[in-house]
């Protein structure tokens, strides 16, 4: 199709033509009605998904010091990588289910200590080596053994052993764990050829792409590989992903079409850019959220009073509209929400209530020293804002809190998890085991409230090797409501993911799990032509 | 030996002193850093064995004289070692940013510096009429705005207005529209790759290229128009006009030639601008260049090319200083002469 004929078809999608217009319009450059009008059915509609073309992403969180070491891939830019170029075990479906890659199923004994995954047969690498249960055991090893800097340790933690059986990679638990092909999932845990052993960084797996073209920071460049096992993945012949960290470079990049998707869209202009006629707003929410928290073994917040009055004075619904601009969800101060599978929803939600707020502050005795919150910029996004409504609904139910106002530089050295109050975001979890596992058990590197009880420990590992459904939903109850009420998290909203996709991407679905269905767009999407 | 090349081997040695006094300063300046480069790379994610086991493998734990004698010792011999964050090799991709930054700031300088000495020219010969006012008031309009908000403006304006503009304008001939809007595109993205012919290159890089021009203009254009005006006093210049010569020839010949110095300098600074200061215009565009590369680096704690970039940047800046020196005593007879 020209130029000329393919905006003119992209200007009747738009409501800027009508039907007929274009028809007389084409017959004018030499085009019969009948064609004129095939075209315009396929500008419309474009039915199924388009292979070939080129995707191109603009994502944030893109540095020159990445590398393609899933080991130490941490934000968005390498987590796209490793998704195009790799597959784990198991990926965590859009429903909430398991999306079987490298493992073709998975079998668990009675008490859930012992998982039995079947390795996916007929499938290789990129460079031509095929996929074994002994590559799947060396990736495990390589992300668990003492040495080891993955980002994925926490989770391999509970593994007492692992093992190849033929087809079959095998994983004994010393406790059980009904959840544990979900910490398969975990985008660290992408099967590498002898687990990677002998050049981590070399980005060969069994993904849909090959990397082509690495230039951290700046773009890489994928093409599809003639291999892949799945043809219903990898859509396009190439995919380019560029850095774009700027956000308002990466919504210029996709309103002037130079990109088909892009990520984190700031919440204070989607509402506008979704005016833009050739691109849409995708909004999922999901199970990442923005907190405050305080360090319960540590003055003045050791105090249950104390820190009830500020979970009362936090006016959660203000925050969802002026920090989320509406793009999120109120939270309920414990880090689950309807999001995750067994969420109980008759959990009252904690309202915003100045009255109770000075009357818990005046239970808690407190001496009148001012409360001190860090905060900073890159906490979250908006998180100084957040601080200041914050503070000034504190004071309205005579709190004295004041905001420390920190550079970003170091935030993640030198305040969270070391200052006792202050401001954070998590990822969310895909289910609500390793979301407790990673931040409220007393043994867990990231508790960053200090939170440690044995009851709730003991909860925690007896709802882990629960395999009745109702039983295990009643026990996170009671763990969520036990946070709730005591613990040192004030948790004043989930927020959404907001992409950005142009008009031309078909194949996009709403994924909670991450932000750009779970960073699979990539090779779930494709570009109409 | 003659006089003018001991002032040149002067200038050099001090060059040189001035390059070791700026690597301590580097160094000393990347130790007092907040925050640690453990942590910095793995993020706060990162679990405490992990973060032990990085830090013994990067050997941050010895003591800063040892590191900055090794690193010295290093760089003095063409190493600048690898980078800790992703162990790639220093100089291979320092090189390919630098050479990023350096095509960008030699195009940006191409059409800012000639311009900027024709406009303050235009200036002199128009002073205090409407050509001088209006091309003072450009410029400083252009300078005060920040260099950010002139990306996205133009971004705003000629990538996603004008594509819209010229796409609406149904009295053109589709043929025409159509070879318009594919020849009239800004990119708003300035990525560039080497299968890119030379003027893919340039087109991909026209707004950083214009967004730099209008903010490097107003200094050197007025600066040009100051020195020369100050020169219009003197007595030759009278002398000139006496003899009948045309005003335009009178500052091409006579004012120009002995208003380089000051001229020069002020070139020279936005050179060095153009190559060391950079950063926020290549946030902007997705410009790979030399100042994002420092400061993602910077974040993550990444030492040795932290320092890197600051010696070339300092070498730059001293470098480009050197050069506007030597110029500025070449241009003048009387320092080229000395008694």
């Amino acid at each position: 199709m020209n130029d000329a004929l393919k905006h003119l078809s992209t200007r009747v999608t738009k409501g800027l033509m009508t039907r007929r217009e274009f028809v007389g319009r084409a017959a004018a450059l030499g085009v019969t009605a009948a064609v004129a009008n095939s075209m315009l059915a396929s500008a419309a509609k474009a039915a199924g998904p388009v292979k070939g073309g080129t995707l191109k992403i603009g994502t944030s969180g893109g540095e020159s010091t990445n590398t393609q070491d899933p080991a130490a891939a941490a934000s968005e830019a390498p987590i796209t990588n490793l998704r195009l170029w790799g597959e784990p075990l198991v990926n965590t479906a859009p429903d909430g289910g398991l999306d079987f890659r490298a493992a073709e199923s998975v079998e668990a004994s009675a008490d859930a200590k012992t998982w039995t995954f079947k390795i996916r047969q007929g499938v290789e690498f990129h460079n031509g080596k095929s996929l074994t249960a002994e590559d799947v055991l060396a990736t495990m090893q390589r992300h668990s053994n003492d040495d080891s800097q993955s980002g994925a340790l926490g989770i391999m933690k509970g593994i007492e052993n692992m093992k190849a059986d033929g087809d079959n990679f095998v994983v004994e638990l010393s406790v059980g764990n009904a959840d544990l092909p979900y910490l398969m999932a975990d985008y660290h845990l992408m099967i590498q050829p002898n687990g990677g052993m002998d050049d981590p960084t070399a980005a060969i797996g069994i993904g849909a792409y090959t990397l082509e073209v690495d230039e951290p920071g700046v773009r890489h460049g994928f093409k599809k590989n003639p291999n892949y096992w799945d043809d219903t993945r990898g859509h396009a012949d190439e995919v380019e992903v560029l850095v774009l960290n700027d956000s308002t470079a990466r919504t210029a990049a996709l309103q002037s079409g130079q990109v088909h998707l892009i990520n984190r869209i700031d919440p204070k202009v989607a509402g506008l850019l979704d005016r833009a006629p050739n691109l849409g707003v995708k909004s999922v929410s999901g199970r990442g959220h923005y907190v405050f928290i305080m360090h319960v073994d540590t003055a003045p917040f050791d105090n249950n009073e104390l820190r009830l009055a500020l979970k009362y004075a936090i006016n959660r619904e203000e925050m969802v509209d002026k920090i989320l601009r509406g793009y999120g969800s109120i939270g309920n101060d414990m880090p689950i929400n309807k999001a995750y599978p067994l969420f109980d929803e008759t959990i009252p939600q904690r309202e915003h209530d100045l009255a109770k707020a000075a009357e818990h502050y005046k239970k808690s005795g407190h001496d009148g020293s001012p409360i001190i919150l860090r905060t900073a910029d890159g906490a979250f996004p908006g998180a100084v804002d957040a601080a200041a409504l914050f503070q000034q609904s504190a004071q309205a139910a005579g709190i004295p809190l004041e905001i420390k106002r920190e550079p970003n530089d170091g935030y993640w050295s030198e305040v969270w998890n070391v200052q006792p109050f202050c401001a954070s975001y998590w990822g969310g979890r895909p289910v609500q085991d390793q979301m407790y596992s990673t931040a409220y058990l007393s043994t867990a590197d990231w508790n960053d409230t200090r939170w440690k009880r044995e009851d709730f420990d003991a909860k925690l590992l007896a709802a882990r090797a629960e395999l009745d459904e109702a039983k295990r939903k009643a026990i996170y109850s009671e763990m969520g409501r036990n946070l709730r009420d005591e613990g040192g998290l004030i948790l004043p909203m989930f927020n959404d993911f907001v992409d950005g996709v142009s008009n031309n991407v078909g194949g996009w679905i709403e994924d909670p799990n991450d932000q750009m269905m779970n960073n699979l767009a990539s090779v779930k999407c494709w570009v109409n032509a | 030996m003659h006089p003018i090349l001991t002032l040149v081997a002067q200038r050099l040695a001090l060059g040189f002193l001035l390059l070791f006094a700026a690597s301590i300063l580097i160094f000393v300046g990347t130790a007092i850093l907040p925050g640690d480069v453990a942590q910095s790379i793995l993020g706060q994610s990162a679990t405490p064995e992990a973060l032990a086991n990085l830090r013994a493998e990067l050997g941050v734990d010895q003591p800063a004289i040892t590191r900055y004698f090794s690193w010295l010792g290093g760089v003095l011999q063409g190493d600048l070692g690898t980078a800790l964050t992703n162990g790639r090799d220093i100089a291979e991709s320092l090189s390919s940013r630098l050479g990023n930054t350096l095509f960008l700031a030699f195009w940006a300088a191409l059409i800012a510096v000639p311009l900027a000495i024709t406009l303050g020219l235009l200036a002199v010969r128009y002073k205090d009429r409407w050509p001088d006012k209006l091309i003072s008031a450009i410029t400083l309009t252009t300078i005060s705005i920040p260099e950010f908000m002139i990306g996205y403006l133009l971004i705003f304006f000629l990538s996603i207005q004008l594509p819209l503009l010229i796409g609406g304008m149904e009295f053109l001939p589709d043929g025409l529209r159509s070879w318009l809007l594919s020849n009239l595109r800004f990119s708003s993205v300035a990525l560039m790759n080497d299968s890119m012919t030379l003027i893919e290159k340039i087109k991909s890089i026209t707004l950083p290229i214009m967004v730099l021009t209008l903010v490097v203009l107003a200094h050197m254009m007025r600066m040009t128009r100051a020195a020369i005006l100050n020169v219009m006093q003197s007595a030759y210049i009278e002398t000139a006009e006496l003899k009948g010569l045309g005003m335009l020839k009178i500052i091409r010949k006579h004012a120009f030639p002995n208003a380089i110095a000051p001229i020069v300098n002020v070139v020279m600074l936005n050179l060095a601008y153009l190559v060391v200061g950079v950063v926020v215009v290549e946030v902007v565009f997705a410009y790979p260049g030399m100042g994002q590369y420092l400061v993602d680096h910077v974040s993550k704690r990444d030492v040795p090319v932290v320092q890197a970039c600051g010696l070339i940047f300092a070498a730059v800046y001293i470098g480009l200083n050197l050069i506007a020196d030597i110029v500025s005593i070449l241009a003048n007879p009387r320092l080229r002469h000395p008694k």
